[in-house]
């Protein structure tokens, strides 16, 4: 016979004052199985747990409810004393009388009353159908799998390999770096971008905890929290790392010539190539889709020039498995296209660039020197008009959000220009200058005290070309009239962009991502670099639009996660979760198919006690389960309940009243 | 419940069934622990007053409904059945409540089929973020199960 104990809490007046508490335990002590009822003003506080703690041992409760604040509040706190006093603690239930009755009911004494009491009663009727449920714990691999290169995967693989925790850095691109190794200088300092950065890099190379798989991608990833196994495609290189020395007589001497990505297309590469200078590896790999060698069979003049044999056009991709127990994506972010800005001439008009492409011409190690010139016949510009807010902020034809980096990096822009090019007049379209964070807004005054930029506020509406210029025209609000400006060099603040392929990398690790692609964390303030999937981090622009100073702190908080989640051998996981059973299953698997998180797979087990013959049932993974009880209310044949949530307890609940 | 109850069980709309003059319709709630639940609290916490006929259920994810926890609440306490969800694309278990929002519509059908009036069960979407809803949609549930009446008998006053 069930033996539970009632204890009303006053809450002080919060609960008191609206709701007859007395009333209420006496209208408790009235259920058979109430064993014990009894009121106070905080049973929250240490002499209100220690009542719990002493009539658990006294009465021998069966099970407790606490009629308080929201479960959501201090469950926890009243399982703990219930284990304090050697009760299972899932015998608990909280009947929520404060936020579901007296705070929502001042007005009405009686009826808050009343529902406390029916409250408790559903709360006692679930409390006798609860069971003794144990913690899970799983079993952790150490192992952190990182994706993406970019400035938020460095840090976070650095971070994380320096508790000691073995890190493997997945990069598609043959060097790690990211935007930020394309960067020139860096606002609001002006550091040169990749002084900072590569001894960051040299570090990854080096480190003795970080496995480096340059030029591969992850195509696969199973299991749960703490015990992922992934697949990972590590692309024909067609160059053999091992050997290979990065001298760069392959691409000194390859003649097919292919538009250089890293300098956005103003230069060309070779088909053998290193992406920069100082990428990290520093090994060339041979771009498939351009070498002859590999399309005709024709050439083959890298393998002859190098010295150490490493060329090796037979190469083909190789899947590597690596098992890990949390994943960081830090996958980064591209330039949003601006095709629907048809009025700019996007396309038509040479010397229209974006951003980036400013960046690798005003880059020291640039295509162009250092300076700034015009596509079209290669002269040094004297005005240079830079349009923000191309796509964000623009429901009509863009993105709704801000990408909150372009003010910055257009006063950046200015400032570089009046360096390389003295004589020349920097003019800035904005809608506002959004300059938040420490040493922002003062490094945008000093951009434009130092250039003397003209900063027109409006929308260009429209460019088109008078002989060699371009006209832009837009409206500067701060007059109200209709500007006109005769730009050499258009430059686009274009939004930024979550990579195309970002969706299917969120689907195939199984976390979900924004209506643009950015992929989603677990709670906009409280949780976010995790995602709604346990095990499962975000750092960098992946998540949303950051400059390096936010992607660096977000991926050195990512690396804490993790190093939390690898704190003990084995993980705690909350023990409501579902189970299948065998008896009644006949094997249709509806619940496999429903399951959000793949949880159910199936297994074979005997016809019956002494068969030889098979049948297949469901199996649920402890591990995996996320006790969603989806499949509990899709599975026809009822053979699967949801621990801590069963059925008999909801219609206990259910029939209370 | 104030009048008592002499006949729990009416499977489906009676017109006969009169409601006494203090009679107060009881509203099973069901709401998913990460959208619903937590909005619930946040109306408490932010003191929004609401009617005081329903009656909270948590249970971790709208998917977690079963349409029997519906068929029994009206067959044996409640005049009326909320559940409710977070918005689509917010499940906390991804896609959860898309699968309840479907048995949901078929419940219904069968509800309606059986006898019982549509308004008798709704679904809504309300996210920890929406204290004012949440009391909105309660409102408008309970004056709606009040507009349809009892599903029970209860003594009459005199009898
Ligand atoms: C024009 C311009 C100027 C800027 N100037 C500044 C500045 O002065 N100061 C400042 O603080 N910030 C500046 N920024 C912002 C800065 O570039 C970003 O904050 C920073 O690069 C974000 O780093 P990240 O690692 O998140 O992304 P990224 O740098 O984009 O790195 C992502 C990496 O992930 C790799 N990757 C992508 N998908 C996959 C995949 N599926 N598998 C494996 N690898 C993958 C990519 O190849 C890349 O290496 C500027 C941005 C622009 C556009
Ligand atoms: S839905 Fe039920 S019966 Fe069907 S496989 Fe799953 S557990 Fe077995
Ligand atoms: S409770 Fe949810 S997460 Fe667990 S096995 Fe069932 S459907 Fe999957």
């Amino acid at each position: 016979m069930a033996r539970v104990g009632v204890f009303v809490c006053f809450c002080g007046a919060n609960i008191g004052d609206f709701v007859d508490v007395p009333a209420v335990v006496e209208e408790a002590k009235k259920i058979k199985e109430v064993k014990y009822a009894i009121d106070y003003k905080y049973v929250c506080s240490d002499p209100g747990q220690q009542m719990i703690r002493d009539a658990i041992v006294q009465q021998r409760l069966t099970s407790v409810v606490v009629a308080a604040c929201s479960p959501r509040m201090h469950e926890k706190t009243f399982r703990k004393a219930l284990s304090d006093a050697g009760m299972n603690p899932y015998l608990l239930e909280v009947a929520n009388i404060r936020e579901h009755s007296s705070w929502v009911h001042q007005k009405n004494k009686k009826a808050a009353t009343g529902k406390s009491s029916d409250l408790i009663r559903m709360a006692v009727a679930k409390s006798i159908a609860n069971e003794q449920l144990h913690e899970i714990s799983v079993p952790v691999t150490k192992r952190a799998l990182v994706i993406g290169g970019g400035i938020a995967g460095i840090q976070a693989a650095l971070d994380i390999a320096d508790a000691r925790i073995p890190v493997v850095l997945v990069e598609k691109s043959p060097s790690i770096g990211g935007k930020m190794a394309q960067l020139d200088e860096t606002f609001p300092t002006l550091d040169c971008s990749q002084c900072i950065l590569t001894p960051k890099m040299v570090d990854v190379a080096s480190h003795p905890f970080i496995e480096l798989l340059p030029y591969s991608e992850v195509i696969e990833l199973d299991g749960y929290v703490g015990n992922y196994k992934a697949k990972i495609k590590r692309k024909a290189s067609y160059v053999n790392f091992d050997t290979c020395t990065g001298c760069g007589a392959c691409w000194l001497k390859c003649p097919v010539k292919v538009p250089n990505e890293f300098n956005m297309g103003i230069d060309k590469r070779k088909a053998i190539y290193s992406p920069f200078p100082q990428a990290v590896p520093n090994k060339p790999v041979i771009d498939a889709e351009h070498c002859t060698m590999l399309i005709k069979g024709k050439c083959g003049i890298c393998a002859k020039v190098c010295e150490k044999g490493s060329i090796d056009y037979t190469m083909q991709d190789e899947i590597v498995e690596r098992e890990i127990g949390a994943v960081v994506v830090a996958t980064g972010y591209d330039l949003w296209d601006p095709k629907p800005y048809e009025e700019y001439g996007v396309g038509r008009f040479k010397d229209i660039i974006n951003s980036l492409e400013f960046e690798r011409m005003v880059s020291a190690n640039g295509p162009t020197g250092g300076v700034p010139v015009r596509p079209s016949d290669g002269k040094v510009p004297k005005n240079v008009v830079f349009i923000q807010c191309v796509g964000s902020r623009d429901e009509a034809k863009g993105i709704e959000y801000c990408s909150k980096i372009c003010c910055m990096y257009t006063a950046k822009h200015t400032l570089l220009l009046h360096h390389k090019v003295q004589d020349s007049h920097a003019y800035v379209f904005y809608m506002d200058i959004r300059a938040a964070g420490k040493g922002y807004e003062e490094f945008v005054k000093r951009a434009q005290v130092e250039t003397g930029a003209t900063y027109l506020r409006g929308r260009a509406s429209k460019i088109y070309k008078k002989g060699d210029k371009l006209m832009v025209q837009g409206e500067d609000a701060q007059i109200g009239q209709v500007v006109e400006v005769e730009a050499d060099l258009v430059v686009l603040a274009t939004a930024i962009y979550p990579y195309k392929d970002n969706p299917d990398l969120a689907r195939l690790l199984g976390i979900s991502y924004d209506k643009y692609g950015f992929l989603s964390e677990a709670h906009p303030k409280l949780r976010p670099v995790e995602t709604a999937k346990a095990g499962i981090f975000l750092a960098g622009c992946t998540q949303a639009p950051k400059d390096i100073p936010d992607s660096v702190a977000q991926a050195s908080a990512t690396a804490a996660k993790v190093c939390g989640l690898f704190a003990g051998d084995t993980m705690k996981k909350d023990p409501m979760i579902a189970h299948v059973n065998n008896e009644f299953c006949t094997g249709c698997q509806n619940c496999v198919n429903v399951c959000p998180y793949q949880a159910i797979v199936t297994e074979e087990i005997p016809l019956g006690y002494g068969f030889k013959e098979l049948r297949t049932v469901a199996k649920i993974n402890e591990g995996v389960c996320q006790g969603c009880g989806s499949c509990v209310a899709i599975c026809r044949s009822m053979a699967i309940d949801l621990a801590g949530f069963t059925d008999m307890q909801i219609i206990n609940e259910i029939v209370a009243i | 419940m104030e009048t008592e109850v002499i006949e729990k069980i009416v499977s489906i709309e009676k017109p006969h069934l009169e409601a006494p003059p203090d009679w107060q319709p009881v509203i099973m709630g069901i709401l998913c622990n990460w959208c619903s639940y937590a909005g619930s609290d946040l109306t408490g916490t932010s003191r929004i007053q609401y009617p005081p006929n329903i009656r909270i259920i948590r249970i971790p994810c709208s998917s977690r409904v079963d349409p029997w926890f519906i068929i029994k609440s009206l067959q044996t306490t409640a005049d009326g059945v909320l559940v409710s969800g977070c918005h689509p694309g917010d499940c906390h278990y991804i896609s959860g409540n898309y699968y309840a929002r479907r048995r949901f519509l078929v419940t219904k059908k069968l509800l309606n089929f059986v006898g019982y009036h549509e308004d008798r069960v709704q679904f809504s979407w309300v996210s920890a973020a929406e204290g004012q809803k949440f009391a909105n949609v309660v409102a408008k549930v309970t004056e709606d199960i009040k507009k349809l009446g009892p599903l029970r008998l209860y003594k009459k006053e005199n009898s």
